[in-house]
């Protein structure tokens, strides 16, 4: 299992837009993904799931990858974030 | 396929099928037999809500730019969400329920839970997810905005119409009303009346007809659904021979409404809003004979004000320039409901609180319409009329409150004309002291559907009375004729607004009655004065 811990920089925090294209990224992987926050762990290609985590600036998540490739997706992913959000 | 009913008027109308799309959309949930099916039919209906999604966001792309554009991909995002997806098939499956049914509980849910968040941003998702699940629901039940499927005109098929459905068609679509229940006497009849189009009542028409061709018959009551050549080819013909019919019936335009003798009587038109003044003027009518100020209430969310409803008088008064407008007050209650008067369910709405007992006791609504009316009859000739009078008093009553409004429209200064005061006579009790209302008022107006309905206790919205309801009864007869007699004797003149006005069969007994006018449907009146030209009281 690969796994890295992110701050939210973006003061709207984890919403839907980018919320949508991270999903979007993770889903691409064959992984087991999932996002935490507070312990709770949700399924990072489930939208619903990943936007009810209500994650505002300054909040840290925790992704898990877990399976194929799971070096490549939490590599992506932590790109993508830093980019983003 | 041929279903035969009941026509509720005569005509041939030939077009593509289309039913009726009920606006608010109440989601029912129905036990389902095969889960599959409704899981497969939950799968097409989300893919096609995607696809509108995609077309809305290719559209949002062009028109306000990305950023703006990206709700409808993120909306796409959350109708393939697993846990979105895995909820409505859960639901189907377990409970064995419809698709209808599990999107809009899943929607539900899931909105609840953004809802109870404690970040703002993420507690307005919420409408996100309900706007999908209505999305989807939408598709699985057919929705259409407007209610009519289609952009050309087509024979609307319907479980029944109420009048505040009818008041929001686009009249210009429909070809002819079909529809599964309802009666000779329903709103939408007279509705087909005024529109002079076929309709038919009692047609159990199937589910899958949408968008074939299909022919009205008004003349034996029949649907044919999906006709052959040759019938087509026969129903043109019929169509086109009616067609001429009407044109002859054109000729009449601007004849008397005179007999062989040398009688004559004032033939008006009934209508139910602003915009049929047109029709009323194409037709010759020489007046406006019930005017039913429902329209307003109907159209309108809250209490209609004085300025929209004067405005509305005032032009269909100036449209018919200094010819007489008879506008009825206020006629709610019994079939016509209204949300915001917030009037209580009752057991039998037609003997229950409406029309002029809601006026007698919500004075400030009464008072808000008489002045629209009052103001308004200072741009033409307008005379007012109460419905559902059944005592002397409440005539009394009311002609106190048009005086205080008088005289609150003398004291601002505001000018109004001179109006005749009229009754409706629909109730037994008011024909029995016709001798006594003569003496209070200007004139009569027979109303012969509620006449009916209440002297043969006949409810008019119950088709399976049909049989049992007769037009011609005796007793109506001899109480238009007592109406007349004790009207002329008290110096009111009679007037008849009723269905039965327009029935030719009668026009000869109406005139060796004595009645001074007769108010039809726009469409009626060149029929009517055709036979009241070739009717000899010599004879």
């Amino acid at each position: 299992m690969t796994e890295f811990t992110y701050t939210i920089t973006d003061p709207q925090g984890v919403h839907a837009r980018p919320a949508g294209i991270f999903v979007k990224e993770a889903a691409s992987f064959p992984c087991s993904i999932t996002v935490g926050k507070d312990g709770k762990d949700v399924d990072a290609k489930r939208i619903l799931g990943v936007m009810s985590l209500g994650v505002k600036q300054g909040e840290e998540i925790v992704v898990k990858c877990d399976g194929d490739q799971e070096a490549e997706a939490a590599e992506k992913l932590e790109a993508f974030l830093k980019e983003n959000l | 396929m041929e279903l035969i009913g009941k026509s509720v008027f005569g005509g041939v109308a030939i077009g593509k099928l289309s039913i009726y799309q009920k606006q608010d959309n109440v989601v029912k949930r129905q036990k389902i037999e095969d889960t599959e099916a409704e899981v497969a039919r939950f799968q097409t209906a989300k893919e096609t809500a995607k696809e509108q999604l995609g077309q809305l966001y290719e559209k949002a792309l062009k028109e306000v730019g990305e950023a703006n554009a990206m709700v409808f991909e993120v909306h796409q995002m959350m109708l393939d969400d697993l846990d979105y997806v895995e909820s409505v098939e859960n639901i189907i499956r377990s409970q064995g329920v419809n698709a209808e049914y599990a999107v809009a509980t899943t929607g539900d849910n899931f909105s609840q839970m953004f809802a109870a968040m404690d970040d703002e941003y993420m507690r307005g998702r919420a409408a996100d997810i309900k706007d999908i699940s209505n999305r989807v629901v939408d598709v699985l039940s057919g929705v259409v905005a407007g209610g009519i499927n289609s952009t050309e005109p087509v024979i609307l098929l319907a479980e029944d119409l109420a009048p505040s459905e009818t008041v929001q068609l686009d009249k210009s679509l429909v070809l002819s009303f079909v529809t599964k229940l309802g009666s000779t006497n329903s709103h939408t009849a007279i509705l087909a009346r005024t529109m002079n189009i076929p309709a038919l009542i009692g047609i159990n028409y199937p589910e899958d007809v949408e968008g074939k061709m299909g022919i009205v018959d008004g003349f034996i009551g029949k649907l044919i659904i999906d006709p052959d050549e040759e019938t087509l080819a026969k129903y043109r013909k019929k169509k086109e021979e009616e067609e001429e019919k009407a044109r002859l019936l054109l000729e009449l335009k601007g004849k008397e409404n005179v007999t062989l003798d040398g009688t004559k009587i004032n033939l008006y038109a009934n209508i139910g809003s602003v915009g049929d003044v047109a029709d009323v003027l194409k037709n010759d009518a020489g007046g406006i004979g019930l005017f039913r100020s429902e329209f307003l209430y109907l159209e309108s969310s809250d209490y209609p004000s004085e300025e929209e409803q004067f405005k509305a008088y005032r032009t269909v008064a100036e449209n018919m320039a200094g010819k007489k407008v008879i506008i009825r007050t206020l006629d709610i209650g019994a079939d016509k409901q209204v949300d915001y008067f917030d009037l209580k369910k009752e057991d039998n709405p037609a003997m229950g609180y409406r029309a002029i007992r809601i006026c007698l006791e919500r004075v400030d609504v009464f008072k808000t319409q008489l002045r629209a009316l009052w103001r308004a009859s200072y741009y033409g000739k307008i005379s007012v009329m109460f419905p559902m009078i059944i005592s002397v008093d409440e005539v009394h009553r009311i002609k106190e409150i048009v005086e205080d409004v008088k005289k609150e429209l003398e004291e601002q200064g505001i000018p109004y004309g001179e109006v005749e005061i009229g009754v409706m006579i629909e109730t037994p009790a008011a024909v029995m002291i016709t001798e006594e209302l003569a003496k209070e008022v200007d004139f009569f107006s027979i109303g012969t559907n509620d006449l009916t309905q209440y002297t043969l206790a006949i409810d008019r919205q119950n088709p399976a009375l049909d049989n049992f309801y007769d037009s011609h009864h005796p007793a109506i007869l001899k109480m238009i004729q007592m109406t007349v007699e004790n009207g002329h004797k008290g110096g009111a003149w009679v007037g008849i607004c009723g269905e039965l006005g327009a029935d030719t069969t009668l026009t000869e007994t109406f005139l060796r009655m004595g009645v001074d006018e007769l108010s039809v449907s726009p469409s009626r009146v060149l029929s009517v004065r055709n036979a009241i030209r070739n009717i000899d009281l010599r004879k």
